[in-house]
């Protein structure tokens, strides 16, 4: 019962991210939403380990805490005419 | 089984998103998405070491080689 | 320790949304970034640090995966705001202050070679 608590709160907040993404006038926009969307499916997945009971579900996790931010700092970098 | 409706509807806006916009940078980002989604159709479908592939590549490589060409090319498409 | 753990959860999924809804709401780039960056790094941390809780044995990786977070999402919030400042992207008009507009190397695009 409260894990549908959880997932609810969850899904609602991918959703809104999701839309940002989506609807978002300009490049930042969409980034700040991809962004957002990033973190809260970290969380997500490690929820889902607990939910599942597999401790090899917290490995694609860590892999997208590492590496999730390298290409929000590409699209930063090119828009201040790094890269 | 709403989620999994919620992560398909998700999945399809963001791919068809990445075909029509007409800003290079914008569709790179949301091929970003789509492969953020699809690593979480791997995770759901327990496939971790697959999602753990296509977490590494397609949030970090793909997007970052996408950069670096529209960098040496051009913004817009026309 | 487990409805300790729980407790942690709920605040961390009530933050992610709140975190979602400021993305969706607010009204420009730098606002969304706030909301995006603080309230999804505290409601991230806080759920992995929960789910450490109920499941004691997955205490250590829980930790390394949440102090990635807390050390990767304000670099790339900060040079996401830095790069849409330099690009001319308007604040919202009922901004009351801009700091950054007094300096002249701070709100410019790097020259050519910089």
């Amino acid at each position: 019962m409260i894990w549908l608590v959880f997932f609810s709160f969850i899904a609602a907040g991918i959703a809104l991210s999701l839309a940002r993404a989506g609807l978002g006038p300009t490049t930042p926009d969409r980034v700040v939403g991809v962004d957002g969307t990033v973190t809260i499916t970290i969380a997500l997945m490690v929820l889902l380990a607990s939910f599942f009971d597999r401790q090899i579900y917290l490995d694609v996790a860590l892999v997208y805490a590492v590496l999730g931010f390298i290409g929000v700092l590409a699209v930063a970098r090119y828009l201040e005419r790094g890269v | 089984m709403i989620y999994i409706a919620l992560l398909v509807v998700g999945m399809l806006g963001a791919g068809i998103a990445a075909c029509l916009l007409r800003d290079l940078l914008a569709a790179v980002v949301a091929a970003a998405a789509v492969s953020l989604i699809l690593s979480g159709f791997f995770y759901l479908l327990q496939a971790p070491d697959v999602a753990m592939a296509e977490a590494a590549i397609g949030a970090g490589l793909t997007t970052a080689i996408f950069v670096i060409a529209i960098r040496k090319t051009g913004r817009h498409e026309e | 320790m487990r409805v300790f753990g729980e407790v942690l959860i709920g605040i961390g999924t009530a933050f992610l949304f709140l975190g979602g809804l400021g993305i969706f709401r607010l009204l420009d780039v730098y606002n969304r970034l706030q909301a995006g960056t603080k309230c999804t790094t505290l409601g991230a941390f806080s759920t992995i640090i929960g789910v450490g809780f109920v499941h004691p044995a997955w205490m250590l990786k829980a930790i390394v995966i949440g102090v990635f977070i807390l050390l990767t999402n304000p670099i790339s919030a900060h040079a996401l705001a830095r790069a849409s400042y330099r690009n001319g992207i308007p604040l919202w008009e009922g901004s009351v202050v801009d700091r950054c507009r007094e300096f002249e190397e701070c709100s410019r695009l790097p020259k050519e070679g910089e």
